[in-house]
């Protein structure tokens, strides 16, 4: 029963440290859009909390959490309790299965210990997939449990969009797991060691430039950002489902839109990008003869990796104006879909002759 | 430990499935059908079959309970009268149902056990993935591939009983005007 205990507190350790990253993330990403769309647009952005603005997440959490909880008269009091909630956890669930540094294993008290992944499942992406899809009953339920119009539109626009772009991102991930022959997570990072060229966005028999693609737009779109953003569109529906959500459930949703931001931006970086692995051989602080440290070069290329895919949604959201609704699922379905079946053709036929 | 596990998914199945039936609100029925998905979900985890698990969450949970509850909220059912007329048909079904539950109760005990360490391919360590693609594109290829077909077919079918007017009107973007045609 120790061994159990002990294995507990080393998943719950990691759980905690993961759940601060990914808040802390968050936390700076909202500062960090608001400021790189202000620089686009030719504005300075926030600048009035603290210097440089610097501290205006906080003033953000601190005026979400003490605003006035409003629900509805007419609402479902149960559900629109429950929606935030069951938003909020698929986005944070998928984050277990995310390798954040090398593959290192160790031994505490007879246990063995992967420190920088919670669980290396042997099914990691799917699982991930499978909790994202989790996340459009939040928005539909919530929608629906509003009992408005506006949110109830939103809800429903938002679940088509989300079943017709998560199979896009399901299909321009199988090329990778063809390539890699698993769908751990950890499996897939390990086999794009070496070069730049052996991430699986360039690498031989089959470069999955094609597949990066899709994904990249298919990943906006499911996170329900510009351009793709028609589930809150504020021109026609004013806020989409979160329209009667006020204070600490809002901000809940808030959360959880840009947890998953980070998620398919960790997914990403770790199946197209090499996850933690730097473009050259090995690390370099292995080579000054630090091997010990070697595992902060490989998080903080994860990290630059996520951050810069990261950027790429705010760059998107300063420069594309949103697609209407008939334009969406047309490319979703006869642009996206198709490019995304010819790459799985082509890549297991690569795969097969050079075998 | 792991009956315990069984315990709480057999005891949630059970649960959600009976309030799938008996819930008055749909949109209640459908979310309770959701989470009768994912306890299945469970069960086959405890199974170690982690990749039927996550279809099955993803097919269910995250494709077909979406587009019911799609369904369920733009028809707004809210009516009562729905129950009234089932009741005999209800009584007619219950019958023979009752008296398989009866049949299973008694029976389990007499039926041949199977050593479940015997039948188990070490799946502890043993890809879970790899075993079930191995088997369907090997032992169950023509199977798996009539699957397949009749999806396909149902697909078709679905789309011409949706448009019937396919390659009428499909190189305008613009849906024609009622009295267009």
């Amino acid at each position: 029963m120790s061994e159990l205990g002990l294995r507990l507190a080393i998943s719950l350790t990691q759980i905690g440290a993961i759940m601060g990253i990914v808040i802390v993330t968050v936390l700076l990403l909202t500062l960090a859009e608001r400021k790189v769309l202000g620089w686009m647009q030719d504005r300075m952005g926030p600048m009035e909390v603290g210097p440089y603005g610097i501290l205006q997440p906080f003033a953000d959490a601190i005026k979400l959490f003490f605003k006035e909880d409003i629900i509805p008269a007419g609402a479902n009091k149960l559900l629109f309790t429950m929606a935030p909630i069951i938003c909020l956890i698929p986005a944070f669930i998928g984050f277990a299965v995310i390798p954040w540094g090398p593959n290192w294993t160790f031994e505490i008290g007879g246990i063995t210990v992967k420190p920088f992944v919670i669980s290396d499942i042997n099914i990691g992406i799917l699982y991930i997939l499978a909790f994202a899809s989790l996340g459009a009953y939040g928005i539909i339920i919530g929608g629906w449990a509003s009992n408005s119009k506006y949110s109830l539109l939103g809800g429903l626009r938002s679940a088509a969009q989300i079943i017709s772009y998560e199979l896009n991102v399901g299909l321009s991930i199988i090329g990778v797991i063809i390539l890699a022959g698993s769908l751990s997570l950890v499996t897939i990072t390990d086999a794009q060691q070496g070069w730049f060229w052996h991430w699986y966005l360039f690498a031989l028999p089959a470069p999955q430039i094609f597949a990066f693609g899709v994904y990249v737009i298919s990943a906006v779109a499911e996170t329900n950002r510009v351009p793709f953003d028609l589930p809150e569109a504020e021109s026609e529906l004013v806020a989409g489902f979160f329209t009667e959500y006020s204070g600490l459930r809002f901000a809940f949703f808030f959360l959880a839109e840009y947890a998953n931001m980070v998620l398919v931006s960790c997914v990403a970086a770790a199946l197209f990008l090499g996850g933690w692995n730097a473009p050259y051989p090995g690390t370099i602080l292995e080579l000054v003869g630090l091997p010990s440290l070697a595992w902060i070069e490989n998080t903080m290329w994860f990290a630059v990796k996520t951050y810069s895919f990261l950027f790429l949604f705010f760059w998107l959201r300063a420069t594309l104006p949103r697609l209407r609704y008939d334009q969406l699922m047309k490319f979703g379905w006869k642009v996206l879909l198709p490019i995304a079946l010819a790459n799985i053709v082509v890549t297991s036929i690569a795969v097969f002759v050079t075998q | 430990m792991a009956y315990v596990f069984f315990g709480y998914f057999a005891g949630m199945i059970t649960l959600t499935s009976i309030l799938v039936v008996v819930l008055r609100n749909p949109v209640y029925s459908t979310l309770s059908l959701l989470v009768m998905f994912f306890h299945v979900a469970g069960l086959y985890i405890t199974l170690h079959a982690e990749f039927l698990a996550a279809v099955q969450i993803i097919v269910y949970a995250g494709a077909i309970v979406v587009l019911y509850l799609f369904v369920v909220m733009l028809l707004n059912v809210n009516r009562d009268d729905r129950y009234h007329s089932q009741s005999r048909i209800a009584v007619f079904v219950s019958v023979p149902l009752s008296i398989e539950f009866l049949v299973l109760l008694s029976g389990g005990m007499g039926a041949a056990r199977r050593d479940p360490a015997a039948m188990a391919v070490d799946a502890q360590t043993s890809d879970n993935t790899l075993t079930i693609g191995q088997a369907l594109y090997s032992t169950y290829l023509f199977p798996f591939e009539v699957a397949s077909l009749i999806l396909l077919a149902a697909m078709v079918g679905a789309i011409l009983l949706a448009k019937p007017h396919i390659g009428k009107n499909e190189d305008k973007d613009i849906p024609q005007a009622p009295g267009a045609q």
